[in-house]
């Protein structure tokens, strides 16, 4: 029987053994189509922003040539950028992380706190960040130790910490005009040449995470994780420590947020954060990283957030009333996702 | 005598009242094709997963290399040189081919950061040495736009990386093609020869008994019968010997054999 099972599999193998090299040939191995191929649905995305921002000129091109526009949205733009970019890792790693506001509103608190009590901005930054990080560990440890649904227990963590948040703050706001003269202020939140600074941070931590995605081990893992969580463990992966790091991560990225969003107005809200929920959700899927887990776009997050932001602007700018947004707002996410799904193939 | 890779001694696994293993005691020796055969529930995915490290027994020693192990998890076994390509192939399908293939093993450099174009050399090259390659995929393809055979490439590529000592294939021919399964054949006899030992899971015995040195028989949870490919004539004797343990009665001198065999290890 093992004669019939054993066909000649030298001779083929070896007559091809000197064009091994050809056989590896693809088309995507020209740069330009191994790019689009690699980057479909980030490209897509930025496809529909492109779109969206034409219509918006050709309606009103006056508006949409006044630079006053484009420094708007660049001065709240980086704050959402800040907590959209980590929600792709989680989104990729199959789960989702609805307590991000509350976190912002968290970490933006301690920041206030420091800087009321005369300390300087920087240890305010980093107790902000400290307290992210915690806030993430222990969202993401009730997550996975606890064994619960991600999207059920971080809505429940959101109304947790807020509720927190309001009751010891009994809705009063903390007014910091000290920052202003800091040297913090300077570094993070003022402008340069009328471009708000905070974007290049921004740009700065999207281009990081985006290289932690794609080249870092991390990435690598978040990937394999929510694509398929038992190969994952069967290879070794700690892969209930790769979840709770994506938490964490998010936790980083809201106190950055929130501490940002702080500075830019002065004042700290007791419901600093709660608007960006959903807004943030939308972008990282109007971005192009879909919902199953497994793959996803740090730079298609990064610019479906420059969408989103730019919606709400775009419609007022464009002269239609107000009560346009909502309706625009939706129509552009149900046109990303239809578009996604035509441009990407599905595995699982 | 050859050197003892592994062995497991007096393995249970119970799932609350229900017992997959009741007391199993299981080698592999350098260089040796373990087979292992079993009917659907005698406990050898059960028995994989444990010497994988995926699942903890529930008592018994593992040793390795004579030495026992306490803390097994799956990344002990792979450091120990124990990898495995499991039924379900284990693959990540949305994930690039170098993607997979060092899954959990990542090549890191500084802080973590990727070795990008050391992974995709090494890929190419193990492709290759197995010949699983092709004109239509390179090491960037999704595994999800791959062939049955070829993601068993793709795992079997991820289990020689490393040089290991033992590799476990479950149930590796499959759904897989007569030419696939030649392939798998082949490669069981390279590893052989380059000394590193294998075990050898299969539903099919005709398979089985082609390529293994040693046959182990589970039946509900324990070893019925471990013998060396010279005391078994042909693989009906082997199937003969199975039913007959599934329906007692008959076939007395191939389990005399069997239990004077295991008496002598």
């Amino acid at each position: 029987m093992s004669k019939t099972m054993e066909p000649d599999l030298e001779s083929p193998l070896r007559a091809h053994a000197g064009s091994a090299r050809q056989e590896w040939k693809h088309p995507s191995d020209h740069w330009l189509r191994g790019f689009v191929l690699d980057n479909r649905a980030s490209l897509g995305t930025l496809a529909v922003f492109i779109v969206m921002m034409a219509v918006f000129m050709v309606a009103n091109p006056t508006v949409f040539t006044t630079w006053y526009l484009y420094s708007s949205v660049l001065t709240t733009l980086p704050v959402a950028l800040f907590v959209v970019v980590p929600l792709v890792f989680v989104v990729t790693c199959g789960e989702i992380d609805l307590s991000f506001p509350a976190t912002m509103g968290f970490a933006s608190w301690v920041f206030a706190l420091v800087v009321q009590a005369g300390y300087d901005p920087f240890l305010g930054i980093a107790a902000a960040l400290v307290t992210g990080m915690l806030l993430g560990f222990l969202v993401g440890s009730l997550v996975v130790y606890g064994g619960l649904s991600s999207l059920i227990a971080t809505l429940g963590m959101n109304f947790l910490l807020r509720g927190l948040i309001q009751i010891i703050n009994e809705g009063k706001s903390m007014a910091l005009t000290g920052l202003a003269d800091s040297w913090a202020y300077k570094i993070f939140s003022s402008q340069v040449y009328g471009i708000p600074v905070q974007i290049f941070w921004a740009i700065a931590f999207v281009v990081l995470s985006a290289m932690l995605y794609n080249r870092h081990r991390f990435g690598a893992q978040v990937k394999v994780v929510g694509d398929n969580p038992d190969s994952a463990q069967q290879m070794g992966i700690d892969v209930k420590r790769v979840r709770v790091k994506v938490f964490v991560f998010v936790g980083i990225g809201a106190a950055i947020a929130g501490t940002f969003s702080v500075m830019i107005n002065f004042t700290w809200w007791p419901t600093a954060g709660d608007g960006y929920l959903l807004p943030v959700l939308a972008s990282v899927f109007v971005g192009g990283t879909p919902t199953w887990g497994g793959i996803g776009t740090v730079a298609g997050g990064a610019i479906g957030a420059v969408t989103v932001s730019f919606i709400q602007t775009g419609v007022v700018a464009a002269g239609l009333s107000g009560f346009y947004v909502q309706f625009f707002n939706g129509l552009i996410i149900i046109l990303s996702l239809l578009g996604h799904k035509w441009n990407q193939a599905r595995y699982r | 005598m050859a050197e003892r890779i592994i062995e497991l001694r007096d393995i249970t696994k119970s799932y609350g009242q229900v017992y997959a293993l009741g007391g199993v005691n299981l080698s592999v020796d350098r260089g040796e094709v373990v087979g292992l055969i079993g009917d659907n529930g005698a406990g050898k995915s059960t028995l994989i997963k444990i010497l994988s490290g995926v699942v903890r027994p529930t008592s018994g020693d593992i040793l390795v290399r004579d030495k026992p192990v306490n803390g097994w998890s799956a990344a002990r076994s792979r450091d120990a040189g124990i990898e495995t390509v499991f039924q379900d192939r284990a693959l990540a399908v949305q994930q690039t081919i170098v993607r997979n293939i060092f899954m959990g093993r990542e090549l890191t450099g500084f802080m973590g950061w990727l070795k990008v174009n050391k992974e995709i050399e090494e890929a190419s090259r193990l492709m290759r040495e197995i010949g699983f390659t092709s004109k239509v995929f390179t090491p960037h393809s999704i595994v999800g736009q791959l062939s049955g055979g070829e993601r068993q490439g793709v795992a079997i590529a991820r289990a020689i990386y490393k040089q290991a000592e033992l590799i476990i294939l479950d149930e590796p021919t499959t759904a897989l093609s007569l030419t696939e399964t030649a392939k798998v054949f082949h490669f069981v006899r390279q590893v052989r020869a380059s000394g590193r030992s294998i075990l050898f899971i299969g539903h099919n015995i005709h398979h089985v008994f082609d390529i293994a040195d040693r046959f182990v028989v589970l039946d509900r949870g324990k070893v019925a019968l471990t013998a060396d490919r010279s005391a078994v004539k042909s693989a009906e004797e082997l199937i003969n010997f199975m039913e007959d343990v599934a329906h007692p009665g008959g076939l007395p001198g191939l389990r005399e054999a069997g239990e004077a065999e295991q008496q002598a290890r």
